[in-house]
């Protein structure tokens, strides 16, 4: 199956062709925005961190920010940096040309000489960058170029019922044609561990994922927290859905019945293609975020009660079974997938119809994240910052 | 009419499509026949109800699968939410 796509010197390919500004620090992150909203259609990438994180944090921040540039969707990007932070000029490139060679351009606030003169040379540094990514033009790509991110929030009962099923059975369809699905969110596995094992495509992929999802749990029951009493959320809750378990095994759903080909960290970069696993939090923009971080280029994201979440580089598809939902909540949602609850259409038309939705997007089509301008940035820790 | 759907043919909670109320009629499918029991409590939509009697501490299924254990004895038609199910016993 073929779309029309952006195929990048550095062999990966996107759906979007966006130039990128990166605070390379939260204290540049007003800086790097004021550039950004002086160049039409420039994307701001909002980064929280940058110094003061005690070194397991700081690469794992290192692994996201530089994943997320390397998206084939981004043609290029201007970190503005502060000057003094932990993460400097030279370990930023390093890190990001490590996976990609497109075209990155560092200033830092401090070696320009202030807000005024850094804003002035940014804006001309993205505005060429701009012009320069104009000139790519969409060719012809296969869908086994895709990775789709699959991630779920505000679930309800409906979210296991519908619209993580029929995800399941895009998941399939694609990896069937060769691309690649990841699922992620491993708190959210908690309860279906046994299930994942029996699915790993060997033995040793099936014990990682049983391995990381029991690691998971213990983590929190080590620090004293039970995470069953705090998951499901009472959103969650008051729709219907009681424990974990039951959130969890509606939640991986979304990876249909094909085998797992690879389990990857957060934010690594996904060099196979298949069905995968993200070991990720199940803080839905974290997630979203590094998966994209891995090289996913579009997100579909199944919620029952609603969400506006949404990414800067990486059309983010709202997928629901909750009609009632769909209907009150229509500007931030995309495909309503109800007709299987009510037996209009089966699990494996709307499957077939949700891959349709995802190719024409993929051909350019807006969601309604990207329509509303929905960004949003979270980038996991381990500890609180230094 | 169809109300209630039955994930998987093991399963003790069905999951209803609309909501509800004392002394309604819950009809689902089992083993490719219609099922019918009466609603022993009000059910909102999406909620589980339970399809026959759990005895306190017994594993429920839904999809098949466990998603935790009963907290109480539960009765056929009976709302199954936070006050009878629960992870850990």
């Amino acid at each position: 199956m073929k779309f029309n796509g952006y195929k990048r010197s550095d062999g990966h390919v996107g759906i979007r062709n966006h130039v990128v500004v990166l605070p390379g620090v939260i204290c540049s992150s007003s800086v790097a925005k004021k550039i950004a909203d002086k160049v039409e259609d420039a994307r701001y990438l909002y980064n929280p961190n940058g110094c003061a994180q005690n070194a397991k944090d700081t690469s794992m921040t290192l692994e996201i920010l530089s994943g997320l540039i390397a998206n084939g969707n981004v043609y290029g990007a201007l970190i503005v940096g502060l000057g003094c932070e932990t993460i400097q000029k030279n370990i930023y490139i390093e890190a990001i040309q490590k996976k990609t060679n497109k075209p990155v351009v560092y200033i830092s606030i401090q070696e320009e000489g202030g807000i005024q003169k850094t804003v002035e040379k940014g804006i001309k540094i993205v505005t060429a960058l701009m012009e320069e990514a104009s000139k790519c033009e969409r060719v012809e790509c296969d869908l086994s170029d895709i990775i789709l991110g699959m991630e779920c929030g505000g679930s309800d009962p409906t979210s296991g019922l519908s619209a993580n099923t029929v995800l399941g059975n895009t998941s399939d369809r694609l990896v069937g044609l060769g691309g690649t699905a990841v699922l992620s969110e491993t708190p959210e596995a908690i309860g279906a561990e046994g299930i994942l094992e029996k699915r790993g495509r060997t033995p040793e992929i099936g014990k990682k994922l049983y391995d990381i999802v029991i690691k998971c749990e213990q983590s929190y029951l080590d620090s004293g927290d039970d995470i069953r009493n705090t998951n499901p959320s009472p959103g969650n809750k008051a729709s219907g859905i009681t424990t974990l378990e039951e959130k969890s095994i509606g939640c991986i759903h979304k990876s249909g019945t094909k085998p797992f080909d690879g389990v990857y960290e957060y934010g690594q970069m996904i060099d196979q293609k298949g069905l995968m696993f993200m070991d990720t939090t199940a803080y839905d923009v974290a997630s979203v975020v590094a998966k994209i971080a891995g090289g996913a280029q579009i997100i579909a994201f199944t919620t029952g009660v609603g969400t506006p979440v949404g990414n800067a580089i990486a059309p983010v598809i709202k997928i629901t079974g909750n009609h009632t939902t769909f209907t009150r909540l229509n500007d931030m949602l995309d495909f309503d997938t109800s007709e299987s609850i009510t037996g209009v259409k089966t699990i494996t038309e709307l499957g077939e119809e949700l891959l349709d939705y995802i190719v024409d997007v993929c051909n350019g089509e807006r969601v309604k994240a990207e329509e509303h301008e929905i960004s949003d940035m979270a980038i996991n820790q381990l500890s609180s910052y230094c | 009419m169809i109300n209630a759907v039955l994930l998987n043919n093991d399963d003790m909670v069905a999951t209803m499509t609309s909501a509800v109320y004392l002394g309604n009629d819950i009809t689902f499918i089992m083993y490719g026949k219609t099922m019918v029991i009466k609603a022993i409590s009000n059910v909102p939509i999406y909620h589980k109800v339970a399809v026959r009697a759990i005895e306190k501490g017994e594993a429920i299924l839904k999809y098949g699968e466990k998603i935790g254990y009963a907290t109480a004895d539960i009765k056929e038609g009976e709302h199954v939410h936070t006050q009878n199910l629960s992870s850990r016993l």
